[in-house]
């Protein structure tokens, strides 16, 4: 797709302008940009739906949609082998520490997605005496895709904003996950036991 | 028929004109090995791209697309990926061995893949009983896949190594004796003079019935020696998540993944060398003119095309058959395949004794 | 209906009677055991189809209505059971009567607290083992803080316990344990490929015999029960979508019949067609998605792009008249909620057309396969006793020969004017499962080419929007509906205090009762068939949760 077509080229542009703030190495650059195309063009899923949102997943992976021109389809079922969680539907409080679990067994360099109306906020079941409101509470999320459930278009556009993410992303130096993640406890001080 | 020896004895000449015999063998065994690792490592690509696109065929969709022209480049940015990628440390594992297996995986493939016959003078090594050590270094891998499922502590991967250690030893039975058909047919182990009997004539064609049954067992057999569908059952997707690698990361995770590719290559290549004639070309007793342009194409050609070609239809069979259960594998190998495959052997011998084949 | 009530009453003589839509019978918690007794056991009665219990707690006492069915003369019976005692309300179990109890005596005990003596395996179904309070109870404390998201693992995930009534009236607590601890378990889920979502069955296993399995629910329950008694009833309407997202319109369907039912309103002709009609589109696509996903969780994974390519065409058909792929959203009370899209008789017709095409290609490629047959045949076996006891309906139930399709035994809707066979099978194993699918897929067709003809040549079918009024209230009173959903019965029960949302509603999810059924259906038999069983019962996860 053509930088135009997206919706959302600030939110990037800031993430540029502050990884480039430090300043890189010409070679180290381009060894970054070499890494993250190979990053950013084999993403591997880890099979994970709760609900209606992985069937719409299950439609990404069949022949109309075909996300295997993308290079998605190499689904792995063990977390240690697979790049990005995709949380397809939602998330209640026993399945929690088991979202959290997998999260964790995700080899670096991971992402998140948020898919589905449930997944980002709780959907229409926010309120819920046992539905956790949102799965940003309990691991980063990198990109959300909203819907109920999002059509397999709309899966393919959040799969390529988290691919631009990851192009402008720093290898050698600069930001990493580890900060990432401790930024994360501080500003949530309450998942930090979990999350250690 | 161009003759690859021919380079590589004045290239040995030429080294061993200017310094002594061991340091000329000791630079053609880096040489070598370098070339193998990297022929081992595209052929590894091309294997994985060759599959992804081949089941996107017979599903009805496109495959890989975006990354590179048709998506050659896809499986590069998945190497770079799973290079880097994390490796993760396990608690409460046997930390020697979980290391070792995916090791000794990828060393059986690279040893078994030394030996065959890249084309005509095209081999790193001739012996006697070449085929003996093909058969020998491939059954390494086992060892490998038992040790990574044993030492990942987890019930999935012992399980998965568990049926796999039954399966591809049972399977190993059978290759072995098909390929013991054969060997009775051509008279020799030698991987050179195996291609070379076939000159006028592929042992599929000479050997009469006998031959075509061998052929069958050993596709057969073979897909179940490679764990590939529908006897990928150590690896079992849908029960055991990812069966006896589920706890591997990372490049460790890689070489299992290339390992499986490879081990097909592998099978495949000794099948065209057991009964398609190795990159002997296609040659019809009495076509002269017929024999003289298949002899113009190249033998390296020859031998990769009918390797892609039985590749194609294990591929074929994985996609389109249901898995088997560990005990219906068990009772196709051990009541089907090896008492067929014991009389086919004894059918050979009688065809050979009384000279009965073409 | 008087002959069952005379019986009863002869029996027991304090019973309370109310005639509704079927016989309702009050008692109280102590006379229950032997009204069971009888019901399943004296041949007059006879009612050997538990369809559903629906906890209930009606302020002043707590208990649990039971609905039955003889499923021979198709006899309906409502039984309601209560007991004065809110802190330990305690009822009998009927566990060895209907083995449905099971499982379902599990869930009112996890939403009320009600324990039930008797049963074997009484802990919690859907909610973690240190939840505190009974979430459905009417003074439950919805304090985030005595519930907040707790990231450590369930403790005591192993206990149970089993309640016996002494002899001196007293309620005596025995500990147990799920599995002891030499046995051998592994567990599949809530993450795993084939569970088809986050369920968790852990089995206990010999080599790769499997000697026991437990199913572990809840890892989707989102409590749409407890939100349905805070919304108004068009709101309650949007959960049945989410619920089987596989049968979304005849959920649907089922809701608006039951408050239609208790508003007595009419939907006009063409509606119901387009419903049915609707109906029968997503029990197609069910039935597709089920195929996909067996053959997927066998191995055979080009045959699920197969099933998957048809399934895109219907959604098509969905998307133009309801505007969504999957929460179609498309029933609303008394009606539809537009006409339907000017192609759609057009875009059936052509879906019916390739169909027997499809299936052809289908059964080349799985169903006559020689490893596929050896896998599902004589595999899973239920017997058509041990489908009533566990009530598995829909195709599950079919294929041991149980003719349960409510389309049939209880006809709503058009389906009475609709020519079609029930398809049933006798074998009771994984492959007969498979093949009912199949052969639904069959029946789905011949009834669209008939609702296509209806809805185009049929005069005086013209879309007349919905007339409701616009504060829905239900008189006081209960109501239960069922319709036949794609993966059996699915039911709904409504009871109203004359407010604008609901004072209980409770949704009988077929899938529940087939999860029930896994244990009995894979006890003996191999991992891999496991796998295999569970797929050709094919349940949805979400369903069985809520």
């Amino acid at each position: 797709m053509k930088r135009e077509d997206f919706k959302d080229n600030e939110y990037i542009d800031n993430l540029v302008a502050e990884l480039n703030a430090s300043g890189a190495n010409v070679v180290v650059g381009q060894f970054d940009k070499l890494i993250n195309w190979g990053r950013a063009n084999s993403l591997w899923p880890l099979c994970f739906g709760t609900s209606c949102c992985a069937i719409e997943f299950m439609h990404l992976g069949a022949a109309r949609h075909d996300m295997a021109r993308f290079g998605f389809e190499v689904a792995r079922n063990s977390a240690r082998q697979a790049d990005y969680i995709m949380v397809q539907g939602t998330i209640v409080h026993r399945m929690a520490p088991a979202l959290v679990r997998l999260w964790e067994q995700l080899a670096e360099p991971k992402y998140a997605i948020a898919c589905g109306g449930c997944a980002v906020s709780g959907g229409p079941f926010k309120g819920s005496y046992c539905v956790v409101d949102g799965v940003d509470q309990l691991i980063p999320i990198d990109v959300y895709i909203p819907g109920c459930p999002p059509r397999p278009e709309a899966m393919f556009y959040g799969l390529m904003q988290l691919q631009r993410k990851i192009k402008v992303e720093r290898f050698f130096g600069g930001v990493n996950r580890q900060e990432k993640l401790a930024d994360f406890i501080s500003s949530h001080p309450e998942k930090a036991e979990a999350m250690e | 028929m161009f003759d690859f020896g021919s380079i590589t004895t004045w290239f040995d000449n030429l080294l061993e004109s200017v310094m002594p015999a061991w340091a000329a063998t000791v630079i053609e065994c880096v040489i070598i090995g370098v070339v193998l690792l990297l022929v081992y490592a595209l052929l590894a690509i091309f294997y994985i791209f060759y599959e992804r696109k081949l089941c996107a065929w017979f599903q009805c969709r496109l495959g890989p697309m975006r990354v590179g022209p048709w998506g050659v480049l896809q499986v590069f940015a998945d190497m770079f990926k799973i290079l880097i990628k994390e490796l993760i440390r396990l608690e409460n594992i046997d930390r020697f061995l979980f290391a070792l297996a995916p090791y000794l995986v990828i060393i059986a493939s690279v040893v078994s893949f030394a030996v065959l016959p890249w084309g005509n003078g095209l081999q790193v090594i001739d012996f006697n009983i070449g085929v003996f050590f093909m058969i020998a270094a491939s059954s390494l891998g086992v060892l490998g896949i038992l040790l990574a499922g044993w030492s990942s502590n987890n019930k999935y991967t012992l399980i998965g190594a568990m049926r796999s250690g039954a399966q591809m030893i049972s399977y190993e039975l059978s290759v072995g004796l098909s390929i013991m058909t054969i060997v009775v047919l051509a008279g020799t182990m030698s991987v050179s003079e195996l291609v070379a009997a076939q000159a006028d004539g592929w042992f599929l064609f000479k050997g009469h019935i006998s031959a075509v049954i061998a052929f069958i067992i050993y596709l057969i057999a073979a897909t179940g020696e490679t764990n590939r569908g529908p006897f990928d059952l150590p690896e079992a997707e849908h029960e055991l998540t990812a069966g006896y690698h589920t706890e591997y990361s990372g490049i460790h995770f890689g070489f299992f993944y290339l390992a499986e590719y490879l081990n097909l290559f592998i099978v495949s290549g000794i099948a065209s060398l057991m009964f398609l004639g190795g990159w002997m070309p296609l040659h019809v007793p009495g076509w002269d003119g017929f024999n003289m342009v298949m002899d113009y194409i190249p033998s390296v050609v020859w031998f990769l095309g009918k390797a892609f070609f039985i590749s194609f239809i294990i591929i074929w069979f994985k996609w389109s058959f249901p898995r088997v259960r560990i005990d219906q594998l068990l009772a196709l190998e051990w009541k089907y395949l090896m008492p067929i495959g014991l009389f086919n052997l004894i059918l050979m011998t009688l065809l050979v004794v009384y000279g009965l084949h073409f | 209906m008087a002959n069952i009530q005379e019986t009863i009453s002869k029996l027991f003589p304090e019973a309370a009677f109310e005639q509704g839509e079927e016989l309702r019978v009050t008692v109280d918690a102590k006379q229950w055991r032997a009204l069971a007794e009888q019901l399943k056991g004296n041949a007059d009665l006879g009612f050997d189809y538990l369809v559903g219990i629906v906890g209930c707690d009606w302020k002043e006492s707590m208990g649990c209505v039971y609905y039955f069915t003889n499923t021979s003369t198709q006899d309906h019976l409502m039984v309601k059971v209560t007991t004065a005692d809110r802190e330990h309300p305690v009822l009998h179990s009927v566990s060895d009567l209907w083995k449905v109890a099971l499982i379902q005596e599990r869930e009112v005990f996890d939403f009320y607290g009600i324990i039930f003596t008797g049963h074997p395996d009484m802990r919690r179904l859907f909610l973690r083992t240190d939840w505190v309070g009974y979430p459905l109870r009417k003074d439950y404390d919805a304090n985030p803080e005595l519930n907040p998201v707790r990231l450590n693992q369930e403790p005591n995930e192993d206990a149970t316990a089993e309640y016996v009534e002494e002899a001196d009236g007293s309620i005596k607590k025995i500990d147990k344990k799920v599995f002891e601890d030499e046995e051998y378990v592994v567990n599949f889920g809530p993450q795993h490929p084939s569970t088809h979502g986050v369920m968790r069955l852990r089995a206990s296993i010999d080599g790769e015999t499997i000697l026991k399995v437990d199913p572990m629910c809840g890892y989707i329950h989102r409590g749409i029960e407890k939100l349905c008694e805070s919304k108004t009833y068009p709101q309650t309407l949007m959960f049945t979508d989410r619920m089987d997202y596989m049968s979304a319109h005849q959920n649907r369907h089922c809701l608006c019949l039951c408050i239609e039912k208790a508003l007595g309103i009419e939907v006009p002709r063409r509606a119901q067609i387009i419903r049915v009609m609707m109906d029968e589109l997503m029990r197609l696509s069910s039935h597709l998605l089920s195929y996909g996903c067996m053959t997927m969780d066998m191995g055979a994974t080009t045959a699920f792009f197969y099933g998957f390519r048809e399934r895109e065409e219907i959604l098509d058909i969905f998307e133009k008249t309801c505007g969504a792929r999957m929460s179609l959203h498309y029933n609303v009370i008394g009606g539809v909620v537009a006409d339907v899209h000017p192609d759609f008789i057009k875009d059936v017709r052509a879906i019916c057309s390739i169909m027997p095409d499809r299936l052809k290609e289908y059964h080349k490629l799985f169903t006559g396969n020689v490893i596929a047959q050896n896998r599902t045949k004589g595999v899973g076996v239920l017997s058509k006793e041990d489908a009533i006891s566990y009530s598995v309906t829909g195709p599950s139930g079919r294929a041991t020969g149980w003719h349960c399709d409510v389309r049939k035994t209880a006809p709503y809707s058009i389906y009475k004017e609709l020519d079609f066979e029930e398809i049933t099978e006798t074998a009771g194993d994984s492959f007969a499962r498979y093949m009912v699918r199949m052969r639904e897929i069959e029946q789905c067709v011949k009834l669209l080419e008939q609702l296509c003809d209806l809805l185009e040549k049929e005069p005086g079918n013209d879309y007349i929007a919905p007339k409701v009024p616009k504060i829905i209230k239900l008189p006081a009173g209960s109501w239960f509906q069922q319709v036949e959903a794609s993966r059996g019965a699915f039911g709904v029960y409504i009871e109203s205090t004359g407010e604008k949302s609901p004072y209980r509603m409770h949704f009988n999810s077929p899938c529940l009762n087939i999860v029930g059924s896994v244990d009995k259906a894979c006890a003996g038999y191999k991992i891999a068939d496991l796998i295999t069983i569970t797929a050709s019962l094919d349940y949805v996860i979400p369903d069985i949760d809520r």
